[in-house]
């Protein structure tokens, strides 16, 4: 096995390895593990975060497969069912919204369409905004913390200081006022009239990235600054290696646990910027499905139909809650100080 | 400690001039002209050219800025026009000093709207600091002091799940089921505290208790960490051994530190929320500067969106000020360099 200096495992591993030898020889058996081993391990035991995986990978593979389901028929998110909202104002008829055995969450006042078809449809959009959204924010912090924190000096300064600017904006009210100036911008350069979504969901990334970013800049430049002075660090240095290299192969292996953790504590806060948007009128619209853009019609219903209100803000919380179940066991699980 | 504080204090105002010219940049020099904005549907070349000039749209970039921060010391005048001031003065709005700038939309100067919104907005913060800061922390403690136990376990539990329901979840639940449906409380609608201290309290309640919720879940989970922290401190076995009671040990040994990074967590999003409790204030339709910039958004009416952003960045750098001087007084560890 070559130890590699980037690999922040390989210690641990080798001594893994070497305590299995000695178990064959058939003396006491002890069984090393591998830090990898002991997050699984400690993850494994933990129901609660056990549980908060299973459901949040279900709420994942559900909204990816959301296309597939309708174009199979098994839900029929556009289908109207003028029948079931005949009463006054075509609200649809029966408890809770119209529940039923084929509508299990009932349907939409107006048109009569699933509930259930339109959350799993919005689910879908509203995912695919919080995930870029994280994914923008990480690749954009991560790459300033680490020059940040590995420059040091003046460009650590004028860093540090952007970052205390942009953290210095009110990022909601931004959210809301950026698009007064730059979704028509947006929508011109895709060349797309800007009340189609395509646009308002690049912006909504963009945003929500760049207000987001600073959280993972400011951890990735706290770990840097520790790491930069270890001997792994060093040698590679003095072997040769260049910037690019002392930045992706060296320093970034060793930040994947605080970056996985971040990751699954932001992308529910950026699910639940999606849905506030929508609340507050300001987000996609309909006829867009997005957890937003439902909530956005919902509102207007909220007094005589407070079921249509109710599923698709539950569905949010509890999409909310288990990303951060999942993303605070994954934190009790890598911090390798905590006793459990 | 007072050169700490001057200098801290250029530092703000060097922040608050950065962060007034960014937010001018982005809205007024953006490629899309912020007069064609002025109107939506009974837009004329001609209204355009009008409002260009009323709003001073047709000077440079750099000379808007200038006259924006002069506005703040001077009156100005809408549209900047001595020739016109002497004959027609009557087309010409004069907007007095601090100047925001003039919301063509309103007719009326960007100052007024803030002072309208910034009551309301101020008193549901507050309101739900109070509720936040006291639920927050006892419970925090509690859960600190019964860890492991099922109080501590239920409090972490109830505090996660509070921490990820959507404020506007919890508003529209409030507002439709506690106040509409149930009749619990009184529809809020906000009496302002000069008109007495009940009704205003009565009024801010619910708004406060949505946006307190959130926050009070995470400050249970801050204290109980922070607790557990110094309560595992050595000075507080010293204290425990020289005899002294629990609760004076909890009190006075370690309250007293763990309060230190609470505090500064606290003034912070408080600044924060001062820049408008949007989501609560859209669900009580409470008129304060969340309520005013959304309105602002749908007209863009860039005056009024400019200047709540800049008004809000004010109140979140002056918070940072605060806590960091604050810090310095609290904690006696912390040397001021």
């Amino acid at each position: 096995m070559t130890i590699a200096p980037g690999q922040p495992e390989s210690t641990s591993t080798d001594i893994a390895v070497a305590l299995d030898v000695q178990a064959v020889d058939g003396a006491v058996a002890i069984q090393g593990r591998s830090p990898w081993q002991i997050v699984r391990r400690r993850l494994r035991r933990d129901r609660v975060t056990m549980v908060a995986l299973v459901t949040s990978i279900f709420f994942i593979l559900l909204a990816a497969t959301s296309p597939l389901l309708a174009a199979l028929g098994i839900i029929s998110p556009d289908l109207t069912h003028p029948e079931l909202v005949q009463g006054l104002g075509s609200m649809p008829e029966g408890a809770l919204g119209g529940v039923s055995p084929q509508h299990w969450l009932g349907v939409e006042p107006g048109t009569g369409r699933d509930l259930l078809a339109r959350i799993i449809t919005g689910m879908t959009t509203s995912l695919t905004v919080a995930l870029l959204a994280t994914i923008f924010s990480v690749i954009v912090g991560t790459v300033i913390g680490i020059v940040s924190g590995f420059a040091g000096g003046r460009v650590d300064w004028l860093l540090s200081r952007f970052m205390d600017l942009v953290l210095s904006f009110p990022s909601t009210l931004m959210l809301l006022s950026l698009q007064a100036v730059l979704v028509d911008r947006i929508a011109s350069i895709m060349q797309q009239p800007s009340s189609a979504p395509p646009p308002k969901i690049a912006f909504m990334v963009i945003v929500l990235g760049f207000f987001g970013f600073p959280f993972f800049a400011r951890i990735v430049r706290g770990q840097v600054l520790s790491l930069r002075e270890r001997e792994f660090v060093e040698a590679a240095r003095s072997l040769g290696a260049k910037r690019g290299r002392l930045y992706f192969k060296e320093l970034l292996p060793h930040l994947w646990a605080p970056l996985l953790v971040y990751t699954t504590l932001v992308l529910p806060a950026n699910i639940s910027a999606e849905a506030a948007l929508g609340f507050l009128g300001v987000g996609l619209n309909p006829p867009t499905a997005s957890l937003g853009a439902i909530l956005n019609d919902a509102v207007s219903y909220a007094r005589p139909d407070p079921a249509y209100f109710f599923f698709p803000g539950l569905t949010v919380f509890v999409l909310v809650l288990s990303f951060n179940l999942l993303g605070d066991g994954l934190r009790d699980a890598l911090d390798p100080k905590s006793g459990r | 400690m007072f050169f700490y504080i001057v200098r801290r204090l250029v530092s703000v105002v060097v922040m608050l001039l950065i962060i007034s010219m960014t937010t001018f940049l982005v809205f007024f020099a953006s490629p899309i002209d912020p007069a064609s904005l002025t109107c939506a549907k009974n837009c004329t070349p001609a209204v355009i050219e009008g409002n260009r000039k009323l709003l001073g749209f047709d000077k440079p970039i750099p000379v808007q800025y200038a006259n924006f921060i002069k506005g703040l010391f001077v009156d100005r005048d809408f549209p900047d026009d001595p020739q016109q001031k002497i004959t027609a003065p009557q087309t010409v709005f004069t907007c007095e000093a601090p100047c925001l700038g003039y919301s063509q939309r309103q007719a009326k100067s960007v100052t007024e709207i803030v002072k309208e919104g910034l009551p309301v907005t101020a008193s549901i913060a507050l309101g739900a600091f109070v509720l936040w800061i006291t639920s927050g922390i006892l419970l925090g403690i509690i859960a600190a002091l019964k860890r492991g136990t099922w109080i501590d376990r239920s409090l972490v539990g109830v505090s996660l799940i509070g921490y990820s329901l959507p404020s506007f979840f919890i508003g529209q639940v409030l507002l439709i089921f506690v106040a509409v449906t149930w009749q619990l409380w009184p529809i809020p609608n906000f009496v302002p505290p000069t008109e007495g201290v009940l009704p205003w309290l009565q009024s801010i309640f619910l708004p406060s208790l949505t946006l307190a919720l959130i926050f009070a879940a995470s400050y249970v989970r801050l204290t109980r960490a922070y607790m557990l922290e110094t309560m595992s401190e050595d000075y507080i076995r010293t204290a425990r051994a020289k005899g002294l009671k629990e609760s004076t040990v909890v009190r006075r040994h370690g309250l007293r530190a763990a309060l230190t990074p609470i505090v500064t967590a606290a003034g912070l999003d408080l600044g924060g929320l001062l820049g408008g409790a949007i989501i609560s204030e859209q669900v009580f339709s409470f008129r304060g500067l969340g309520w005013t910039s959304i309105q602002a958004i749908q007209n863009t009416d860039l005056p009024v969106i400019v200047a709540i952003v800049v008004v809000a960045s004010f109140f979140i750098v002056i918070a940072n000020l605060v806590v960091d001087v604050l810090y310095g007084v609290i904690d006696p560890r912390v040397r001021m360099s």
